[in-house]
């Protein structure tokens, strides 16, 4: 997924920014967020002015593999940060790392100025992170209602001996319903409510992820690519939820590869190749990076070839084919000719 | 046709006496593990052993009431739980079967060495541990009773009639749990529990209580068979039992609360009908002696259980009392 080389282009992405943020109501928080980011220095490592998470010296080894080093990262508080990458650039293990799904070899992390090294998984989320998964992990036995009601924190029915009482948990019950039915309308899943999860589509799986996260009102929301596998109209509407959170005060955090949908939402942009962050900036900055650029493209992908080289290069090319046809005999050498001559 | 009502009567004994309340305790225990949980204790009948023993040991070794026998029984049967929990249930839901299976015939094992012969006096088993429990009932248990065809000895019928309060009661308490919030995380933890985690519950706890509570139910279930029975003998306790409490979930219909005690009692019913019935048929000369001799029929009745299954999963997979939509969604 190679980065459009030219900044000031995608008139489309912002004609989609325009049509989902009525100027008057949406566009306000998303300039508070840019505004605070516009004098940070394109640099990698560089201090934000109000960070939410504070990622130091984190490393995670699998063998000899180094799938995460990140020496230094904040991440702004209010804004949406994008996470982009190859394939394999760990996006997802700093994801894991970040909220104790993977414990790291090494470095701190911190969240508000409370550290989070050593926690469990639940106990992250308690503390306001939550995340949703690369693969949809709907509770497909579940109905869409009780999949909304399992997201809400703090239930008193949740505890064995009280569960048993149905008295001391109705009242909450009630009410997490009903704010259940608000986020349901809002996603458009409200009538599927006593649908199993596991008959919905993949992108109603996706919004009823997204949905469930908010349930626990989190303060910051970790998305592991929100859009991946999800048609052009619903992944508008995603957008517009995503944007949703910001409005809300919510700090976002996702990883995705579709860059017409990074440069519209995101306040700032991460790019990690081969474990370690290689550039940060605004998402106009990124097209133009040579690190990145060189990490999704190959450093050499547009230098010109020496006229010695392109020779080489063919003649190995001509070698391999006469090779083939001797292998391959008389049947494939002619099925060869045949498309040769179409 | 009398034989036939009488074979039939004889089943219905099987289905409602106190082998039926045995199983259906233990595959309620197993339908919240397995059926809402989603954990796999293949170990059950150890849970169930380890009730029956708390009473006979302590009774008839130790000397001690009814009464401390059984809260012995319902400890030894948390303690259980926990040693078997703590290191397995972090891991994949794999490990907690393979430790159970194993922790299952080794208790057994244990129980019929030579060595355990002063507490459990290994295979000879213990008796005698259950005349503080009988002299509890409010008729004369020297009595027989005339009941639906069928007699029952007064004592048979005190425990049965205990027995049928406990799964009453038990499930009673599934229904309450399931219906709650508490249910509701149990259930998203069969479905995938990193979700679970994300949303900030700790998945362990449940877990644990889920095993917990599920092995109570079995030492229940271990308690009434020992009772029931009147003694203790470490073979009664084969593993090859909590293979027929699955079985009997499996018939009744899994995350169900009355799934495991009607499919227990039908499963009783079917072994008992099956047995009395092919019994009858080879005396009178129906089935010609040549094809089935009176010694068969104790296999061929297992046999019938396994045909039925597998009928059972190919045209109800979801049991008696499933729902077939939910069932379905597993296969996509």
């Amino acid at each position: 997924m190679p980065a459009d080389p030219t900044p000031g282009e995608p008139a489309s992405a912002g004609a989609h920014a325009a049509s989902l943020d009525p100027a008057a109501s949406g566009g306000a928080p998303r300039l508070v967020a840019r505004a605070a980011l516009r004098d940070v220095p394109w640099e990698v490592g560089v201090a934000k002015p109000d960070p939410a998470i504070v990622v130091d010296g984190v490393t995670r080894t699998f063998g000899g593999l180094t799938a995460v080093s990140v020496d230094h990262l904040e991440v702004q508080r209010g804004g949406i940060t994008g996470l982009i990458g190859p394939n394999g650039a760990g996006k997802t293990t700093l994801f894991n790392l970040l909220t104790g799904f993977d414990q790291p070899n090494s470095g701190t992390w911190s969240f508000d100025g409370r550290p989070l090294g050593k926690l469990a998984p639940h106990q992250v989320a308690r503390l306001g992170v939550v995340r949703t998964f690369q693969l949809t992990k709907a509770l497909s036995r579940l109905t869409v209602l009780q999949n909304m009601l399992l997201g809400a924190q703090g239930q008193r029915g949740e505890s064995f001996w009280r569960a048993l009482v149905p008295g001391t948990w109705r009242t909450q019950e009630r009410q997490n319903t009903e704010k259940a039915m608000e986020l349901l309308t809002r996603f458009k899943l409200d009538r599927k409510k006593d649908d199993f999860a596991g008959t919905l589509s993949g992108g109603q799986r996706k919004l009823l992820e997204m949905a469930r996260a908010l349930m626990s009102d989190p303060k910051v929301v970790m998305l592991d690519e929100p859009m991946a596998g999800v048609n052009p109209a619903l992944t508008q509407s995603l957008l517009g939820h995503v944007k949703d959170l910001r409005e809300q005060g919510m700090t976002v955090v996702f990883v995705e590869h579709d860059m017409d949908v990074v440069r519209d939402i995101s306040d700032w942009v991460v790019v990690m190749a081969a474990g370690e962050v290689i550039a940060e900036g605004p998402p106009e900055s990124i097209s133009q990076n040579q690190a990145v650029v060189d990490a999704y493209l190959g450093a050499h992908h547009d230098a010109p070839l020496t006229v010695e080289e392109e020779d080489r290069v063919l003649a190995e090319a001509e070698r391999s084919i006469a090779r083939q046809e001797h292998a391959d005999g008389e049947v494939i050498g002619s099925d060869t000719r045949r498309e040769e001559d179409r | 046709m009398a034989e036939l009502i009488d074979a039939l009567a004889v089943a219905l004994k099987a289905g409602l006496g106190f082998q039926a309340i045995f199983l259906a305790l233990l595959a309620i225990g197993i339908n919240l593990q397995f059926g809402y949980t989603g954990l796999l204790n293949f170990g059950q009948i150890a849970f169930a052993m380890l009730g029956g023993y708390g009473i006979a040991i302590s009774v008839s070794q130790w000397g001690l009431n009814f009464w401390v026998g059984v809260a012995v029984g319902i400890l030894a049967a948390v303690v259980l739980a926990l040693l078997l929990g703590l290191p397995t249930l972090r891991l994949r839901a794999d490990y907690l079967a393979i430790a159970t299976i194993a922790a299952a015939e080794g208790l057994r094992l244990l129980f019929r060495s030579v060595s355990a012969t002063p507490v459990t006096n290994a295979t000879r088993g213990l008796a005698g541990f259950n005349n503080e429990f009988v002299a509890l009932a409010p008729w004369d248990t020297a009595r027989r009773y005339s009941l639906l065809g069928t007699r029952w000895s007064g004592a048979e019928l005190w425990v049965t009639a205990v027995g049928w309060v406990l799964v009453a009661l038990a499930c009673l308490l599934i229904w309450l749990l399931v219906r709650s919030p508490w249910g509701r995380v149990v259930k998203s933890i069969r479905e995938d529990e990193d979700a679970v985690r994300a949303l900030g519950k700790n998945v362990y706890v449940y877990k644990m209580q889920a095993l917990v509570l599920g092995g109570i139910l079995g030492a229940l279930g271990g308690m009434i068979y020992a009772l029931g029975t009147g003694s203790a003998i470490p073979d009664q306790y084969q593993n090859a039992n909590t293979f027929l409490a699955y079985a009997a979930l499996i018939l009744g219909g899994a995350a169900r609360v009355l799934g495991p005690v009607v499919g227990a009692m039908l499963m009783y019913f079917i072994i008992q009908f099956a047995d009395t019935g092919l019994r009858t048929l080879i005396t009178n000369g129906v089935i010609p002696e040549g094809l089935l001799s009176a010694t068969d029929v104790a296999q061929i009745r297992f046999v019938l259980i396994g045909l039925g299954l597998i009928l059972l999963l190919v045209f109800r997979p979801q049991g008696i009392f499933g729902d077939r939509r939910e069932v379905m969604l597993d296969a996509r």
